[in-house]
């Protein structure tokens, strides 16, 4: 975490981006500016359009309006007579190298081994000789503490334990950015922590992160701003002591009220 | 009953090389087919799933037609056919060292188009039963079509794609039995031909059934091979012992036991 964000230079900018699923418009017009080091954590009630919008990042998802830079590069598109039209497949893939995800169930390849699954893409995408890149695999899953486990297969690991893993393996493409989907919605109560430490570690050694997700302990803690989404719009963005103190907008103080509430 | 058992002895243990002929016929033509029908099906598969209409509508035409008349039909028309109405002819290929028969390639392409057909619908079940969070999590990690396709999802889909495979290969296995229709002299036209000049039909049948018997048979163990090879890596990590081949074979002992 940087002591002064604003200082560092933005990672991702979206500007006006809208999204259709046919006539649902789930994304009305999204501003949002991440820059170097910044840990942001979105929330907001389910089909508030959160999810939809982190996976527009990395082009998961095409969108109808507006655009996403990520380390100053347009994610996606590319401008043709001052239009946008969806770039090639290997384009988006090299944009995707830069972009690191974490899904909330995980996704991890069954027919691969932890310390396989990290170093995949590592070696068919990044050329890296299959030497370094055990390595580094291997050091990653000491990082997330998983060291004894790199000949296991996904379906004998925990779904903490596999969440570790994903995490591993996004990071194994050395991201500029890494974005987490919920990343401890699909996982049993006890398991939530040791995926949380993790996540709070790479945030300390200055990560860029954006972080879809209901652990609100979690965003008062490491997040650098909270922001909520209602309706496909973001309607509050602040630091996580006024985000969760004196929110501005009501529907905020109204979803902090049901979900801590719940808790405390 | 007229049986003569030292005829059928003498052909199921000394077969003549008609018969040896036939059979080495039989396990090339099915071997052949079934691959090239395999690689073709798994083509047509990737063109059914695709998103450009003129990949898709072309292979849902093909594997309408070929799996909607029959092989027989098929054969007949490949060769006779297209040869009757000037179309095409096959003739026979001079290899240097073999030569390959007109109707043995027009027979051997009827069985691949038809083997394809049916290969497309289970490789397309395959990808299909992959989870799409598998196509999301390659993407996310630069990977495109062709890299994840090969090592992400066709290894995942090849678990569900090869029990029928071993299936498909032994149907075909029996099917090149269509090809004596057109003078393929495979192991039923082979048979045919000795018991016009022995008039053993009965033990000669019997012997040919023995011949296709044996031939399922052994392809049962290696598909049991291919299945534990291609199967749930954990499962195949945590099991002890994999399960005996003759379980497999009389088809009992799978269901419901305890790993």
């Amino acid at each position: 975490m940087s002591d002064d964000p604003v200082a560092e230079p933005a990672i991702v900018t979206a500007r006006g981006v809208e999204k259709r699923f046919g006539d649902l418009q789930v994304l009305k017009g999204i501003d949002l500016t991440v820059r170097k080091g910044e840990v942001v954590v979105i929330v907001g009630a389910s089909g508030s359009g959160k999810t939809t919008f982190i996976r527009c990042i990395n082009h998961l998802e095409k969108i109808q309006k507006g655009r996403i830079e990520v380390n100053g590069h347009l994610i996606g598109y590319r401008e043709r007579n001052g239009l946008l039209v969806e770039d090639s497949e290997r384009n988006i893939a090299r944009q995707r190298c830069e972009i690191g995800m974490v899904f909330q169930l995980f996704n991890l390849f069954p027919h691969l081994t932890a310390l396989e699954n990290i170093i995949e893409a590592p070696i068919h995408v990044r050329k890296i000789p299959r030497e370094e890149a055990l390595r580094t695999g291997r050091a990653l899953l000491a990082r997330v503490g998983l060291a004894e486990k790199e000949n296991t297969y996904p379906a004998q690991l925990s779904g903490g334990q596999q969440q570790r893993v994903a995490i591993a393996r996004a990071l194994a493409m050395r991201p500029a950015l890494m974005l987490f989907d919920e990343p401890t919605s699909a996982l049993d109560p006890e398991m939530i922590g040791e995926v949380l430490d993790v996540m709070k570690e790479l945030a300390r050694e200055g990560m860029t992160m954006i972080v879809v997700s209901h652990e609100m302990g979690f965003a008062r803690e490491v997040a650098n701003r909270v922001i909520m989404m209602h309706g496909g719009q973001i309607i509050e963005d602040a630091p996580p002591e006024q985000f969760f103190t004196a929110p501005a907008h009501e529907r905020t103080a109204a979803f902090l009220s049901r979900v801590i509430g719940k808790r405390d | 009953m007229n049986f003569e058992w030292g005829v059928f002895w003498e052909y199921l243990f000394w077969p003549s090389s008609v018969y040896l002929h036939g059979l080495w016929l039989t396990l090339s033509i099915s071997v052949v087919a079934q691959g090239f029908g395999t690689v073709l099906g798994l083509f047509i598969a990737l063109a059914r799933i695709s998103k450009h209409r003129l990949l898709q509508v072309p292979a849902r035409i093909f594997v309408w037609g070929f799996r909607g008349t029959p092989l027989l039909v098929q054969i007949v028309f490949i060769y006779t056919g297209l040869a009757a109405a000037n179309i095409f002819r096959f003739e026979d290929i001079n290899l240097g060292f073999a030569t390959l028969p007109g109707n043995l390639q027009a027979g051997l392409l009827a069985l691949t188009l038809n083997e394809a057909a049916y290969m497309a619908e289970i490789i397309r079940a395959g990808i299909n039963s992959v989870n799409l969070g598998q196509t999301e999590a390659s993407k996310s990690l630069g990977m495109t079509y062709g890299l994840y396709m090969r090592r992400i999802i066709l290894p995942q889909a090849a678990r569900v794609v090869v029990p029928p495979l071993g299936n498909e290969f032994n149907s075909m296995l029996k099917n090149t039995t269509l090809l004596s229709v057109i003078g393929v002299p495979e192991l039923l036209l082979a048979t045919q031909m000795v018991t016009s000049v022995t008039f053993r039909v009965f033990e000669l049948y019997m012997v040919v059934a023995c011949y296709y018997l044996t031939l399922t048979t052994l392809w049962g163990f290696v598909q049991q091979r291919l299945e534990s090879r291609f199967g749930d890596p954990a499962a195949a990590a945590s099991r002890k012992l994999a399960s005996k081949g003759y379980r497999r074979l009389f088809g009992f002992g799978q269901i419901g036991e305890p790993r």
